[in-house]
C-alpha cells in the first residue's frame, strides 16, 4: 500500500514559489499536449510554433510585448484587488469604459491642444472611465453585500452592450461608409509608436511604473498592508477599524484605472478608433486574471507573467493559420495552465509524504 | 392578440428552461459549500455534445445522455480542485469555464452553421394541453421544460426532505460538524459537484438540440453566469428556482418584443444584466440578510484541521 501524509509547510521561499509555477505549467503543457494528440495535431511541432510565434521571431518578440501591454496594466491592478480578496472579474468591461471616457475626451477635444498635452488627458480620461466601472461592485459589495463576481461579470456585459450602442448610433463615424464604429481619434490623441512595430510605447512605459509603483503601494504603505488585511483576516481588520468601504473603494479605482489605461493603449495606441467590443479587447481582462495568479499576486511579476501570456496569444495567433486550428484552442491552453497553477498551490502549501508498506 | 399571449408565454418558458436546469445545478452544489462558476463552460461542453452526438446517431436522447456525461466529467476537475487540493473555488471555476468553453469551441468546429435534421418533438400533456390559453402555452413543450420543472422540484425535496439533502446542506454549513457525524464530506461535496455539472450539462443540450438546433461558438451568451446570479435570487432554493428563472426567461423574450417598439437592440440586449443588478439590489435592501449563502460556501475544507 502506498500512504500519503499532508502536513503544513511553513517556509515557503521565492525559489520554491518559483519552481512550484514551474512545475505547474510543465504538468499543464503535458495535458495540452494530450488534448493537442487527440484533436489529430502533433503537440510537439504545435507547442514549439506557439513558442516560435510568439518569442522565435523579431516579428513575433515585437508582437509579444505589443500585447504584453494591457495585460501587464490589467494584471498588475487584479493583483491588488486578489489581495483582498476582491474577485474582480470585470476588467473587460472597465477596460471597454476606460476606451469610451478616452475616446469622447480626444474626440471633444480635437486637435485644439498640442499631442504632450492632450495624451496625458486621454490617459486620466481612461483612468476615470475604468475606475467608474470598478467601483460600482465595490459599493454594490460593501454597503449591500451583493457578490462581486456577479456584479464584475454583468457590468462586463452592459458595457459591450453600450459601447455597441454607440458605435452604431451617435458615435457612429462618416468616415466609417456606414460601418459601425467612430471616425479616427484626432491626431494630438494618437500615441506614437517604435518603428517598424505596433508597441505604443507611451503605454508600455506607464505599464511598467504602475506595476512598480503598486509593488511599493501593496508592500510599503498603510493602504496596501490595509487592503491585505481586508483580504486575510476581515475579523481582524474590522477591529483593528479598518474602513472597508473606503479601502474597498480605493483598490477597485485603482484595479479598475488601470484597466481603464489598458483601454486608451488599445484605442489610442493601436486601433485608433473604437470599433466593435471584441476587437477593442480580445479578452485581455480575462487573461489578465491568469497573469495576476502566475505572478503570485505580486504586481512585479506580472510584468514577467504579462509577457507569457501575451506570448501565448500570439503563438496561438500562429498556429491557427498554421494548423487550422478554432480561435479557441488559446482558451483551451489558458484554462489547462490556470487550473494546473492552483492546483501547484496545493503543493506549495502542503509537504507531501509516501511511504510504502502496510 | 390571443396569438401573441400564448406565444410570448410559451417562449418565456423555452428561454427559462436552460436557466432553471443549471440554476438548480448550482444551488446543489453550492448548498454543499462548493462555488462553481464553471456552469458556463460546462453548459457550452454539454451544448456542442449533445449536439455532435445527435446529429451523429440521430438519437437525441443519447445526446442527452453523453452530454450529462461530459459535463459530469469535466466537473470533477473543478472538484478535485477545490474540495482534494483545497484550491481556490472562484479561479479553479473561472479556469474550467475557459477550459469549457475552448473545448466546445474546438470539438465543434467542424459542426458550426450544420443544421440538425432530428428534431426534439414537443410533448403534448393529455387533457391539460387542452385548457385555453395556458393549455397550449405550458403544456405543449420541449421534453426539456418538463424535465427541469420536475428535477427543480426532487432538487427541493432532496434537499429539504431527504436524509442525505440534509448532509449535503450540513456539509456547506459546518462540514467539521457533518464529519463528525460520520458523514464523509468530500463525498457528499465531490457529488454535489458532479451532479451540479450534469444539470449545467442538461442546459446545454437543451440549447443545441431543442432551442436553436445548430451549433455556434459562444451560444451560451452569459447564460451560465446568469444561473450564478439565479442562485442567489433563488436564495438558494429550487423551488423558488423555478419562478425565479421564468422571470428571466420572460426578460429575455422581452427583448424581442420590444425591438418594434423602436428601441435600441443593444439597449434591450443588457436587459437580462442590468435586471440580474437590480433586483439582487431589491433583495439587499428589502433583507440583507436573505443573502446569505451557505455559511462556508468558497470556503476549502481541510480534514483534521483545528
Amino acid at each position: 500500500m502506498i500512504h500519503f501524509t499532508t502536513s503544513d509547510r511553513y517556509n515557503i521561499t521565492a525559489f520554491r514559489s518559483f519552481m512550484t509555477n514551474v512545475g505547474s505549467l510543465g504538468a499543464g503543457l503535458l495535458v495540452i499536449s494530450i488534448i493537442f494528440l487527440v484533436a489529430g495535431v502533433n503537440p510537439i511541432f504545435a507547442i514549439s510554433e506557439i513558442f516560435m510565434g510568439s518569442f522565435g521571431s523579431v516579428y513575433g518578440i515585437k508582437e509579444t510585448i505589443t500585447k504584453a501591454i494591457p495585460l501587464i496594466l490589467i494584471g498588475a491592478g487584479l493583483t491588488l484587488a486578489f489581495r483582498a480578496k476582491f474577485w474582480n472579474i470585470g476588467a473587460e468591461g472597465q477596460l471597454l469604459m476606460g476606451a469610451i471616457f478616452a475616446v469622447w475626451t480626444a474626440q471633444t477635444l480635437g486637435d485644439s491642444l498640442p499631442g504632450p498635452v492632450t495624451v496625458p488627458l486621454v490617459f486620466l480620461a481612461g483612468f476615470i472611465g475604468g475606475a467608474f466601472w470598478g467601483i460600482i461592485p465595490a459599493i454594490l459589495k460593501i454597503k449591500y453585500s451583493i457578490n462581486e463576481v456577479i456584479t464584475t461579470l454583468m457590468l462586463n456585459y452592459i458595457c459591450a452592450e453600450f459601447l455597441t450602442m454607440l458605435i452604431v448610433g451617435p458615435w457612429k463615424g462618416k468616415t466609417r461608409f456606414g460601418f459601425p464604429g467612430t471616425d479616427n481619434l484626432p491626431d494630438a490623441a494618437i500615441l506614437s509608436i517604435i518603428p517598424g512595430t505596433r508597441i505604443h510605447y507611451a503605454t508600455l512605459i506607464l505599464a511598467i511604473v504602475c506595476a512598480i509603483v503598486l509593488c511599493v503601494v501593496i508592500y510599503k504603505t498603510r493602504f496596501g498592508y490595509e487592503a491585505r488585511v481586508v483580504g486575510e483576516n476581515p475579523d481582524a481588520g474590522k477591529y483593528a477599524g479598518i474602513n472597508f468601504l473606503r479601502t474597498s473603494l480605493i483598490l477597485m479605482a485603482i484595479s479598475g484605472g488601470l484597466a481603464g489605461f489598458a483601454g486608451v493603449g488599445e484605442v489610442a495606441g493601436i486601433h485608433h478608433y473604437l470599433g466593435y467590443p471584441a476587437s477593442v479587447s480580445s479578452g485581455y481582462g480575462f487573461t489578465a486574471i491568469i497573469v495576476a495568479w502566475l505572478a503570485k499576486l505580486n504586481p512585479l511579476y506580472a510584468i514577467l507573467s504579462g509577457l507569457v501570456f501575451a506570448g501565448i496569444i500570439v503563438g496561438g495567433d500562429a498556429i491557427q493559420i498554421s494548423l487550422g486550428l478554432p480561435a479557441a484552442t488559446v482558451e483551451i491552453v489558458n484554462g489547462t495552465l490556470l487550473i494546473f497553477l492552483i492546483m501547484g498551490d496545493y503543493f506549495l502549501h502542503n509537504k507531501i509524504k509516501i511511504t510504502f508498506g502496510k | 392578440m390571443e396569438e401573441i399571449i400564448i406565444s410570448t408565454i410559451q417562449r418565456t418558458m423555452v428561454a427559462g428552461t436552460p436557466l432553471l436546469l443549471a440554476t438548480t445545478g448550482e444551488i446543489l452544489c453550492e448548498r454543499s459549500g462548493i462555488l462553481n462558476l464553471g456552469v458556463e463552460g460546462v453548459m457550452a461542453v454539454g451544448a456542442v455534445v449533445a449536439f455532435i452526438v445527435t446529429m451523429t446517431t440521430g438519437q437525441p436522447w443519447l445526446g442527452v445522455l453523453a452530454a450529462m456525461g461530459a459535463g459530469m466529467a469535466i466537473s470533477v476537475i473543478h472538484a478535485f480542485a477545490s474540495i482534494s487540493l483545497q484550491a481556490n473555488q472562484v479561479v479553479s471555476g473561472l479556469a474550467l469555464t475557459m477550459l469549457g468553453l475552448g473545448l466546445s469551441g474546438m470539438m465543434g468546429k467542424p459542426y458550426v452553421g450544420r443544421p440538425l435534421s432530428v428534431k426534439m418533438e414537443n410533448v403534448a400533456i393529455p387533457y391539460l394541453s387542452d385548457i385555453p390559453y395556458i393549455g397550449k402555452a405550458l403544456f405543449y413543450q420541449s421534453p426539456f421544460f418538463y424535465l427541469a420543472v420536475v428535477l427543480a422540484l426532487v432538487a427541493w425535496f432532496f434537499l429539504e426532505r431527504t436524509r442525505l439533502g440534509i448532509q449535503v446542506r450540513s456539509a456547506g454549513e459546518n462540514p467539521k460538524a457533518t464529519e463528525t457525524q460520520g458523514v464523509n464530506v468530500y463525498v457528499v461535496r465531490y457529488w454535489s459537484v458532479i451532479i451540479g455539472g450534469a444539470f449545467s450539462a442538461l442546459a446545454g443540450a437543451h440549447l443545441s438540440i431543442s432551442y436553436s438546433k445548430s451549433w455556434v461558438e459562444g451560444m451560451t451568451a452569459g447564460r451560465g453566469w446568469i444561473a450564478i446570479a439565479l442562485t442567489i435570487f433563488a436564495l438558494w432554493n429550487p423551488g423558488r428556482a423555478i419562478w425565479a428563472s421564468f422571470v428571466f426567461g420572460g426578460i429575455f423574450v422581452a427583448q424581442y418584443l420590444m425591438q418594434p417598439l423602436g428601441i435600441s437592440p443593444n439597449f434591450l440586449a443588457m436587459l437580462p444584466y442590468i435586471s440580474t443588478l437590480v433586483i439582487l439590489l431589491v433583495i439587499s435592501l428589502g433583507d440583507p440578510r436573505k443573502l446569505n449563502a451557505p455559511a462556508m460556501l468558497a470556503t476549502p475544507f481541510k480534514r483534521g484541521e483545528r
